[in-house]
């Protein structure tokens, strides 16, 4: 059985990563290398005001006199940054006034990821908007949304109509001086979703982001701002998936959330940027800041991922929690195979009143892969009352894995309490053994396990997500779960 | 004996100490252990003094502790008083062999080695360093990392005596070794001791270790104590700290446990003005045991950080860790444990937890468990709480008569004893079931082994 087991277990290392291919769009871009000049091209390309271009070139100045962060449990291998092109555009022809305007490939490309740009044809419900190579695409439902006020576009888009509110949150949880890929992407950041859902409005649908990397040797930065007034509620859908490529791409990202007072803000992602081949050759560098401010009372930020996919993964989606009452949540898949290594995780800072934060961390780790949860859940002097609980559990399939985890605790006051635990196994003979004896074969066993495994995060996904993580998910379990 | 005292402030200053008395601290020792010192030297010119921005000392500052102007011995200082009128101590019917260093020198200067039945050897190092350099030589600096760890490199430069414990193959010890530190001056001074414990094949000691200081100067104490527990040895290790606010204390433990070993590592940490307690364990052969708790009181502006780092190298070995603590006024505290499994450690079975009171809003604590596994067929788990006493138990306790006060003292006693219970010393056990109650009913502001009374 030990050998049906591991023969098993090789299987689940060989699902094929299916959204490899490369679509052929004309794009725009500019030369590779990084440079004020290039900060600057940048940011007259998008026609933007005089106080981006100044953000950008301050975070691009403050960028220069740091180092690389060398503290995550990752073997990153040294980034030539002249080496990136920075800005990289399919082709349009002027604004997009309906769906016909938009370059058919590009289309024929989205319905190929199963994203419903046509939302004429698709009753699915989610709004999305579709970034390619950092610019935004396409906005679907926006004239719906705006009916009730809500603002779901583009970035660049929203730079241009609603600079005040741009002027005002951008950075304001992020700073562009917060860390190395953070400053980065405030120099060079291309396009993005912007979010705004004012006060006590229930957002109807599932607004979404999809992005997608295309072109070659392009680095993707995008920065997503999501501001949630008053009593008001979203649920927002990050999806990604990139060519398979032999050389290593770069995306460096940022997620901004500002929840004010009861205001609830959910944000999932399932990450699926291609992770390499078998060998570990190629694969996206995903070095993520996201970052989420529960700014009023009885606030609440949720955070759900399921990332499978990139070389490496760095990310830690993390809750300040500054109003009294305020919820941070974090519920987490993390699998990687082959040679993929991921270091995540979350930070919950308390510092309210009786806030709240749950931490949920799943990690999967196969073949040769390294998977690390890292978290910091801090409680100040003032954030009396504060509650936490962590879990995190990995699971190992194979002898050359790793699995590790570095929780950080630092507790202030008296009243708080704080708890967190974790367990590393592997699956169980006996678990196997019991669903043999019961007709289930080893292969399907497996497959059992590691969903029922997952399934507290996957739980809480939306919907339409949940759907897509658990086929992901079955895409590594390939020829266990038939 | 000669006296030489020397002004110390930071890495700098060691360094100068170093080349100005190299011929002091060569003289009188083997030529091997000056070759380690020098390596060393040069390693501790590299690495300094650990400082937060090291991952392992994040939560305590070490820079700053070396600031003060302490002063250090090259020697041991004539010491004119006797220590046995001054000290006793005070574990009723415990019955040990007792052994005293005094400001980090071996004390009974007349007496430097004893022969024990069976061939077991314990007194000085620096003397075992002269009469047994083949048994020294094999282990002298061979399990403590002074490449990584810069305070390990500080006390390998300077080393000179400590304590060194030999026993054969085969050869069992019943009764305790008790090591008694005592700090006593008139001025600040900085000591650094460096014991050597070989357990051979198959033998069994059991070693008591206590930390006192009997007069009210400053002390800052950096110790390194290197542990080598044969194939199927036993060792067990009870260290009681219980210093006075003003002091300081850095130590190392590094065990090296062979294969089928067995190791029993508790501290109680009842006094002291800033503890840094490092262990280090490297499991290096398949069936080893090891169990290492610990027990921290602190009040005041007292700080303890716990630190233990478990190296799974081999199959089907079990190791334990549990450290607990409970922090009133505004001490701080930290808690630092990491677990690795490496890569063929298969049936690795590691289980860590650390659990915290904190009794004001003053005090704060920073905890960090962590897990490193490279190996698939493993049960590894850890746990980290901080917290209250709990809520139900205390009205449960409460419901039935007992005032609030003592309930609380119930409450924070039985927290305490999932630790004193592992202590394998019966008469100790008792003692410091005894002194625990006493700590933490705020009676223990002093010392009680001692008449000076000094804190």
């Amino acid at each position: 059985m030990e050998k049906d087991q591991d023969k098993i277990l090789n299987e689940v290392t060989q699902g094929e990563y299916k959204y490899g291919f490369v679509s052929d769009i004309e794009s725009e871009s500019i030369p590779k290398g990084l440079n004020e000049d290039v900060v600057r091209l940048i940011s007259q390309k998008k026609n933007e005001p005089e106080f981006m271009l100044e953000f950008r070139l301050k975070a691009f100045r403050h960028w220069q006199t740091m180092k690389m962060p060398q503290w995550a449990h990752l073997i990153v291998p040294k980034i030539n940054y002249q080496d990136i092109i920075y800005y990289s555009a399919p082709k349009q022809k002027v604004l997009l006034d309906s769906l016909d305007d938009v370059d058919p490939e590009l289309r024929a490309t989205f319905d190929k990821l199963g994203i419903p740009l046509d939302e004429q044809k698709h009753l699915s419900g989610v709004a999305v908007d579709a970034v390619m190579d950092s610019v935004s695409v396409k906005t679907t439902f926006k004239e719906n949304l705006a009916e009730l006020g809500i603002i779901f576009c583009s970035f660049s888009e929203a730079v241009q109509e609603h600079p005040d509110l741009v002027k005002k949150y951008m950075g304001s949880v992020v700073p562009y001086t917060d860390n190395y890929f953070a400053s980065l992407n405030s120099a060079v950041f291309s396009d993005g979703s912007f979010c705004f859902i004012p006060k006590s409005v229930r957002c109807p649908m599932e607004l979404s982001t999809y992005f997608r990397i295309n072109a070659a040797n392009t680095g993707q930065f995008e920065r997503t701002l999501i501001v949630a007034e008053d009593d008001s509620y979203v649920s927002y859908l990050e999806g990604c998936t990139a060519p398979r490529r032999d050389e290593n791409q770069l995306h460096a990202a940022i997620v901004e959330i500002v929840a004010n007072r009861n205001a609830e803000v959910k944000y999932s992602t399932v990450q699926n940027w291609y992770p390499g081949d078998k060998n570990g050759k190629g694969g996206i560098y995903n070095f993520v800041t996201k970052r989420g401010k529960c700014a009023g009372e009885n606030s609440k930020i949720s955070w759900t991922q399921v990332e499978t996919g990139s070389a490496i993964t760095w990310k830690y989606p993390s809750c300040i929690l500054l109003g009294n009452n305020s919820i941070g949540e974090f519920y987490s898949v993390a699998v990687t195979n082959n040679h993929q290594q991921a270091d995540t995780g979350t930070k919950m800072i308390h510092i309210g009143k009786n806030t709240k934060s749950i931490i949920v961390s799943k990690g999967i780790s196969a073949g040769f892969s390294n998977n690390s949860y890292r978290g910091l859940v801090k409680v100040v002097k003032n954030a009396t009352n504060a509650r936490n609980f962590s879990q995190c559990d990995s699971l190992l399939l194979g002898d050359k894995c790793g699995a590790h985890t570095y929780p950080y605790i630092e507790v202030d006051n008296k009243d708080s309490i704080v708890e967190h635990e974790a367990t590393t196994s592997k699956i169980g003979e006996d678990q196997i053994f019991y669903c043999n004896q019961r007709g289930i074969k080893t292969e399907d066993a497996i497959g059992l396990i590691v969903n029922g495994y997952a399934k507290e995060v996957l739980n809480k996904l939306p919907m339409e997500f949940a759907v897509e993580a658990q086929k992901l998910l079955q895409i590594s379990l390939e020829g266990s779960v038939g | 004996m000669s006296l030489e005292a020397v002004k110390i402030e930071s890495k700098q200053k060691f360094i100068e100490i170093y080349q100005d008395n190299i011929d002091t601290l060569k003289n009188d020792a083997p030529e091997y252990i000056n070759i380690a010192r020098q390596k060393a030297f040069e390693l501790f010119k590299n690495i300094g003094i650990p400082d937060k921005k090291n991952e392992n000392y994040k939560y305590t500052d070490l820079n700053k502790e070396f600031d003060n102007g302490y002063k250090m011995y090259l020697s041991p200082k004539n010491i004119k008083f006797q220590i046995n009128d001054i000290f006793r101590c005070d574990v009723p019917e415990i019955n040990t062999k007792v052994i005293l260093l005094l400001n980090g020198w071996y004390y009974d200067r007349e007496n430097l080695i004893t022969e024990l039945p069976g061939g077991a050897i314990i007194g000085s190092f620096q003397k075992a360093a002269e009469l047994y350099p083949d048994l020294v030589k094999k282990h002298f600096a061979q399990y403590a990392d002074m490449e990584k760890e810069g305070m390990v490199a500080l006390n390998t430069a300077f080393v000179k005596d400590g304590i060194f414990l030999y026993v054969p193959k085969d050869v069992l010890i019943e009764k305790p070794i008790q090591i008694i530190n005592l700090l006593m001056d008139e001025e600040e001074g900085f000591t650094q001791h460096r014991n050597l414990f070989i357990l051979e094949e198959g033998s069994q000691a059991s070693v008591v270790v206590c930390d006192h200081t009997l007069s009210t100067p400053n002390f800052l104490t950096n110790s390194v104590s290197e542990i080598f527990v044969g194939q199927n040895a036993g060792f067990d290790y009870s260290r009681m700290q219980n210093e006075h606010n003003g002091s300081k204390q850095v130590s190392h433990l590094y065990f090296h446990q062979e294969r089928d070993s067995r190791v029993n590592a508790n501290t109680i940490t009842l006094h002291g003005g800033l503890v840094r307690n490092n262990v280090h364990v490297l499991l290096n052969g398949e069936g080893c045991e090891n169990n290492t708790y610990g027990l921290y009181l602190t009040d005041k502006g007292q700080h303890i950080d716990n630190y233990v780092f478990m190296d799974h190298a081999f199959p089907n070995c079990i190791s334990n860790q549990l450290f607990k603590g409970v922090l009133d006024d505004f001490a701080t505290g930290a808690f630092n444990g990491k677990v690795l499994v490496r890569k063929d450690a298969q049936k690795t079975k590691a289980f860590q937890a650390n659990n915290n009171i904190l009794l004001t809003d003053d005090a704060d604590i920073n905890t960090k468990p962590q897990l490193e596994i490279y190996a698939d067929d493993v049960k590894c788990s850890h746990g980290a709480t901080v917290g209250q006493l709990d809520e139900d138990a205390m009205f449960y306790l409460r419901a039935r008569g007992i005032p609030k006060k003592e309930a609380k003292l119930l409450l924070m006693y039985a927290f305490a004893n999932d630790v004193i219970k592992a202590i394998q010393v019966p008469a100790l056990q008792d003692r410091i079931q005894d002194l625990v109650d006493k700590r933490l009913r705020g009676e223990l502001s002093r010392c009680n082994s001692c008449q000076m009374h000094c804190c």
